[in-house]
């Protein structure tokens, strides 16, 4: 076994990218695959020095395709592993994401987005990729992302990614941007012992008796890796819970899709964190998540000091939606804000849930998130 | 009274297989199963832990070998059986990385993923059957399919330049470079224990006979016609220079072609890794 170097322990000044990193090698994540791209690069070129100094891997791959292949095939050696990238790299990474869905391979996905579609806009920020972190590869499945806010969440919820993907045994997705992954904050790296690390179920039990893909109660399999002595087989085809091939039964598809689907979304309490500021008594509740959410927030306050009811929700889990949350914050509000850096992604999960509350939408494209200005005007005009 | 005991019948090769997948899915006339037969004997042959072995395959007939050999296995995305090793490679460099699987997975979907495995000379052994095809989908044209062959998206003959794939993995970088067809299983077998004992990046091409779908187009509608032009066209010639030995009905040049010693990039990789953590410890300490 490798000796380890500590953690740099304390404040720091640094930005976004190099916060994520720092969480991943915090929460034990020893093997990084890439490929470079705008604005995520700061995060495989902080790694290439950092994972050696620690014994773990860092790799560049030809492309994100095969970035995303070579996390899983990590993942089924045991260690815990990542890639990080933007919009049109997330594109490419969906074939292989199906992939790890299907093979339950626990992995971290960073998708620091910029502005689309195609090549768009790489040096500026952007929310256009929420709607395919969901739904972006084939068939149905449940999925975890995260919205990080700020550089000190980059490292946060880097960890609570692999935490909940080792949980799960689902490849979890940090949907930051370019905002949250260029800017200079202070960061605390908190010491080893205050940070909660989350290792899979392992396997256990003679290996001619396991069963790769039989689920325990909370619907997730424990996992043999490749060298253990298992001599298991794992596939992309739908497969029973030997792991072998069985595709034209509608009983193993059914219940193989229905697991993956309900692993997330029946553990979704568990899994879904949210920020609620002055909701008790908010008669205008402002939605947002990532970078957007700070200009929310600053908005809600000059709202409160015009006399306003304003709260804000701040979507910490992107998916599984914050479904009863949100309804929670509708229920007494009169009427919901949605800004968002796209054309209108969350906001329709948002509508849905909040049923016959009036929503509100603030689309804004191609440059800065809105201003508190921008999204207090909203407030006041709606009131 | 005299009592009976019968003791069934255990093929010496079972531990090597998974019995519960078969019946296996290939045509009669198909050469995959020489290609696993080969493989399994030279397991057998070199006593290799099977429990250090992991068999990736991507998608295609060849690709289901993953689910019959009895070792860790894994049947990656169509192309991606390469890049997901690369990952198993260099997470664990004391398992025995094996990748099986077809001409189309290899050099069409996946090619831009050989290359770089080859000049990165990854410490993967690639076993590739090449049925000059696309069988499972019914016999399309591929980066292997010869001149003028008849495909069902060829009908009027095939007007794309074949791959010559040892030319390809040479070129690329692979320490050793082999092709023999299904007729020629000792050599085979020799070639895969060859490759197995290597360091860094090793490329073993089978063509294989595919009658049912290859064959029914191009005047070969039997596995034993489809041998019939290996055996007729098949010339060894150890060693000789890769770039002439394209696939034509005329000539098939078989053998070896690169046997050559070449650091590994898990090693290297592993070296550096090493030396940087003690200089890190030091720093620390």
């Amino acid at each position: 076994m490798m000796k380890t170097r500590n953690l740099p322990v304390g404040p720091h000044f640094m930005n976004g990218d190099i916060a994520c990193a720092e969480g991943a090698i915090a929460v034990g994540c020893r093997f990084f695959a890439g490929y470079p791209i705008t604005p995520a690069t700061e995060i495989a070129e902080h790694l290439s020095q950092r994972m050696p100094e620690l014994g773990g891997i860092y790799v560049q791959m030809e492309d994100e395709i095969a970035s995303m292949a070579a996390i899983i095939g990590a993942s089924y050696s045991g260690l815990k592993a990542m890639t990080a990238t933007s919009g049109p790299g997330f594109t490419l990474m969906q074939e292989n994401i199906g992939l790890a869905i299907m093979t339950e391979a626990p992995c971290v996905i960073v998708d620091v987005m910029r502005g689309g579609p195609s090549t768009g806009q790489p040096t500026m920020p952007g929310q256009q990729d929420v709607m395919q972190a969901k739904w972006g590869s084939h068939g149905d499945y449940g999925i975890i992302a995260l919205s990080p806010s700020s550089v000190q969440e980059m490292f946060n919820l880097t960890i609570e990614a692999f935490n909940l993907s080792e949980t799960y045994r689902v490849p979890t997705l940090l949907m930051g941007d370019e905002i949250v992954g260029h800017m200079w904050e202070k960061v605390v790296i908190p010491s080893g012992e205050k940070i909660k690390i989350v290792n899979r179920k392992k396997a256990n039990g003679p290996p001619e008796e396991y069963m790769p893909f039989r689920a325990d109660a909370d619907l997730v399999p424990p996992m043999a890796c490749f060298g253990e002595g298992y001599r298991f087989h794992a596939t992309g085809l739908t497969h029973n819970e030997h792991g072998f091939p069985q595709t034209s039964s509608s009983e193993v598809q059914t219940k193989l899709v229905r697991r993956l689907c309900d692993k997330i979304q029946m553990n979704s309490d568990k899994i879904i964190k949210v920020e609620e500021v002055m909701l008790d008594d908010a008669e205008v509740v402002v939605v947002a998540y990532g970078i957007v959410a700070r200009a929310a927030l600053s908005a809600v306050r000059k709202a409160r000091e015009n006399g306003i009811k304003a709260g804000l929700l701040r979507l910490v889990t992107l998916w599984p939606f914050p479904e009863k949350q949100v309804a929670r914050a509708a229920q007494k509000a009169k009427l919901i804000v949605v800004p968002e850096m796209n054309c209108g992604q969350m906001v329709r999960e948002v509508e849905r849930a909040a049923k016959t509350t009036p929503v509100v939408f603030l689309s804004k494209l191609g440059e800065e998130p809105h201003t508190p200005m921008e999204i207090l005007e909203a407030i006041r005009k709606g009131m | 009274m005299v009592q009976e005991t019968v003791t069934p019948i255990v093929h010496p090769f079972s531990k090597y297989l998974r019995e519960e997948m078969m019946p296996h899915i290939w045509c009669p006339g198909c050469g995959n199963g020489i290609l696993m037969n080969s493989f399994v004997h030279a397991l057998d042959e070199l006593k290799l832990d099977l429990d250090k072995i992991v068999v990736v395959s991507g998608i295609g007939c060849i690709g289901r070998t993953a689910g019959y050999i009895n070792t860790d296995s894994f049947h990656t995305t169509h192309g991606r059986a390469l890049a997901f090793a690369t990952g198993v490679k260099l997470a664990n460099p004391e398992l025995e990385v094996v990748v099986i699987s077809g001409d189309g997975d290899l050099f069409a979907i996946g090619g831009n993923h050989f290359i770089h495995a080859a000049r990165r000379n990854i410490g993967i052994k690639v076993l590739c059957a090449n049925n000059l095809t696309y069988g499972m989908t019914g016999g399309q044209q591929g980066p292997t399919t010869p001149l003028d062959s008849v495909t069902t998206t060829s009908v009027y003959g095939n007007i794309e330049h074949p791959f010559n794939l040892v030319h390809l993995a040479a070129a690329s970088g692979a320490t050793y470079v082999a092709r023999w067809t299904s007729l020629h299983v000792r050599r085979l077998t020799q070639s895969i224990k060859k490759m197995m004992g290597k360091e860094g990046f090793c490329f073993v091409e089978m063509l294989s006979p595919c009658p049912e779908i290859f064959g029914r187009y191009n005047k070969m509608r039997s596995g034993l016609e489809m041998m019939g032009w290996f055996k007729s066209a098949s010339v060894v010639e150890n060693f000789s220079d890769p770039a002439k030995a394209d696939i034509t009905p005329d000539k098939i040049v078989v053998g070896e072609f690169v046997d050559i010693e070449k650091l590994s990039f898990e090693k290297m990789l592993h070296e550096k890794i090493s030396e940087i953590n003690e200089k890190a410890m030091e720093k620390v300490s």
